[in-house]
């Protein structure tokens, strides 16, 4: 790979490094965009067989190049923007909400060494670079000087903050037992114990030992990324579409790509995190980047069978959840973990 | 000039731009973002000096939880700017003090050099396998634990006051217990009756 390398390197001279990096910044990002693209294609025929109809079957051979007419409808409609908005900041709002969702890809381990940016403190980073996204959620209703829109983004901002408590406190308990913030190393870890010794590794992973913060962190993940039950922010029956109600073509297509990038990041960080990420399940298959696209989708389609099934919750409901359930569990919980972690019983030496 | 410089300074420039947009612009929305374009650029320099695990803190909490609540007042407020104005001139001297303050204290950090405190050994490198979060989380929970726990503590005290001071019982409130909802059996709510059917 190095000396294939060489060649383009040289020609390249001194720009080479900020050539290089901005070559994989486009290796995550385009399959990233095309994996967006079907998601959706995936999620309407999913819910469509739950539902036991058929889904988008029309453009292409079962309906597969559905996505792509989609998105060159959005990319042809007039962008609109209304003349008592905030213009500036109306702009800004599905900038912001794009920007974090493809940011935090920087510091994902894809294989085993497999990574665009290897930071020590990569969680941390997450941590930080999602916390923004409720940013562009807020300015975007905001700067629409319009009440659905503004209605949605108190919902958003008091539903976002409450849930990205649990999840930190379940993080919190992954990193106590990894004893580190670097995502390579979380998985690696995974990949030890006395399961992975006997050629059980899919035991091994963090989900067994935190089967409870497992579970918080999936829920967390649904509710941050306001998908259903938990989509009040939007919620088409109350609020017509909340912060989008006054974004038309491309604007809108924004807002609408971060929300399934966002899926993808919350389903590829619980791979990584609970799931042992590219690591195999069993002894005698080699570990590798399949294993962890299978696991991701299979979080995903998590996402869509809990959108199928379940009623959208009413908002006291959501914050009694955020507050009065979760953040005590995860909070006894890392007091679990941490007593676990110092007892002669612990599983992590 | 060095990369570092550059990013330095384009950071700095930014920063200082935001910080005095935030007390120039009119509109305390603008005002707020503004400051949260502060906040992200001090965390740029930060990571510049190597404090990743402060810069990333500094993202996350100011950025990511209290300017979001902060936002979230400030965009409900119905604020009135000429009203906001009028206390300007009676404000005046303690805002006077207060810059004052700041200025002392600034020019006092700048003028290490004059003071002396050029003196002080320059920081070791950081080794291979150095990790900011590792070494600070190491500080505060041994050296600076009775410190770290009694702020802990003043930060409890502070937050079960506010709650405090807020609570109400509301009446005329129609609140539900969920668990009250969801432990509803059928026996609760029908009563199946068996009648002779009646003739007329």
């Amino acid at each position: 790979m190095e000396a294939l390398l060489e060649p383009i390197a040289s020609l390249f001279g001194a720009a080479w490094p900020a050539v290089w990096t901005l070559a994989k910044i486009v290796a995550i990002i385009a399959p990233l965009m095309i994996a967006v693209a079907y998601l959706t294609y995936f999620e309407r025929k999913i819910i469509g067989y739950m539902q036991v109809r058929i889904g988008p079957n029309r453009v292409g051979p079962l309906g597969l190049l559905q996505p792509i007419a989609d998105g060159v409808k959005l990319l042809l409609k007039e962008v609109l923007v209304p003349s008592a908005t905030s213009k500036g900041l109306f702009i800004l709002g599905p900038i912001l909400a794009i920007a974090p969702s493809l940011a935090a890809w920087a510091v994902v381990p894809f294989w085993d060494g497999g990574v665009l940016a290897d930071v020590d403190a990569g969680l941390l980073f997450i941590l930080a670079i999602t916390s923004l996204e409720v940013y562009g959620v807020i300015i975007a209703g905001w700067a629409s000087n319009s009440k659905y829109p503004f209605l949605g983004t108190m919902r958003a901002a008091a539903q976002m903050v409450s849930y990205e408590l649990a999840m930190g406190f379940a993080l919190i308990c992954v990193l106590m037992i990894s004893a580190s913030l670097n995502l390579s190393e979380i998985v690696r870890v995974q990949g030890q114990g006395q399961f992975a010794d006997m050629g059980l590794g899919f035991l091994s992973w963090n989900w067994l030992p935190l089967f409870p913060m497992f579970v918080v962190y999936l829920i967390s993940g649904i509710a941050e990324t306001n998908r259903a039950p938990f989509d009040v922010v939007e919620g088409e029956s109350e609020i017509v579409a909340g912060h989008m109600v006054e974004y038309s073509g491309m604007t809108f297509a924004l807002f609408f790509l971060a929300e399934y990038a966002n899926m993808w990041l919350v389903s590829i960080l619980t791979s990584i995190l609970f799931l042992g990420g590219w690591l195999s399940p069993v002894g005698f298959l080699p570990d590798g980047f399949h294993w962890l696209a299978i696991k991701t989708s299979m979080v995903v389609l998590m996402f869509l069978w809990a959108r199928a099934t379940f009623p959208r919750f009413r908002y006291d409901h959501i914050m009694r959840l955020g507050w009065k359930v979760f953040l005590p569990v995860t909070l006894f919980w890392v007091l679990v973990v941490a007593v676990w972690i110092m007892s002669p019983l612990s599983i992590w030496n | 000039m060095e990369f570092k410089t550059f990013v330095f300074y384009l950071l700095a420039t930014v920063m200082v731009f935001a910080a005095l947009r935030v007390v120039t612009v009119r509109n305390p929305v603008h005002a707020a973002l503004f400051l949260v374009l502060t906040f992200f650029n001090a965390a740029g320099i930060w990571l510049l000096l190597q404090a990743e695990f402060l810069a990333i803190v500094l993202v996350m909490v100011y950025v990511g939880a209290v300017m979001v609540l902060f936002l979230f007042v400030v965009m409900m407020l119905d604020i009135n700017i000429d009203r906001l104005r009028e206390g300007f001139w009676s404000y005046l001297p303690v805002g006077a003090v207060v810059g004052v303050i700041m200025l002392a204290e600034m020019v006092l950090v700048l003028s290490g050099p004059y003071f002396g405190l050029d003196a002080m050994p320059e920081p070791p490198a950081a080794q291979a396998g150095y990790s900011n979060t590792r070494e600070l989380g190491r500080v505060l929970y041994t050296e600076y634990v009775y410190p770290f726990e009694l702020a802990s503590l003043v930060l409890l005290v502070a937050m079960v006051a506010a709650v405090a001071l807020t609570l109400r019982k509301r009446t005329g409130s129609r609140h539900l217990d969920p668990a009250q909802q969801i432990a509803v059996k059928r026996a609760d709510r029908i009563a199946l009756v068996s009648m002779p059917a009646e003739k007329e």
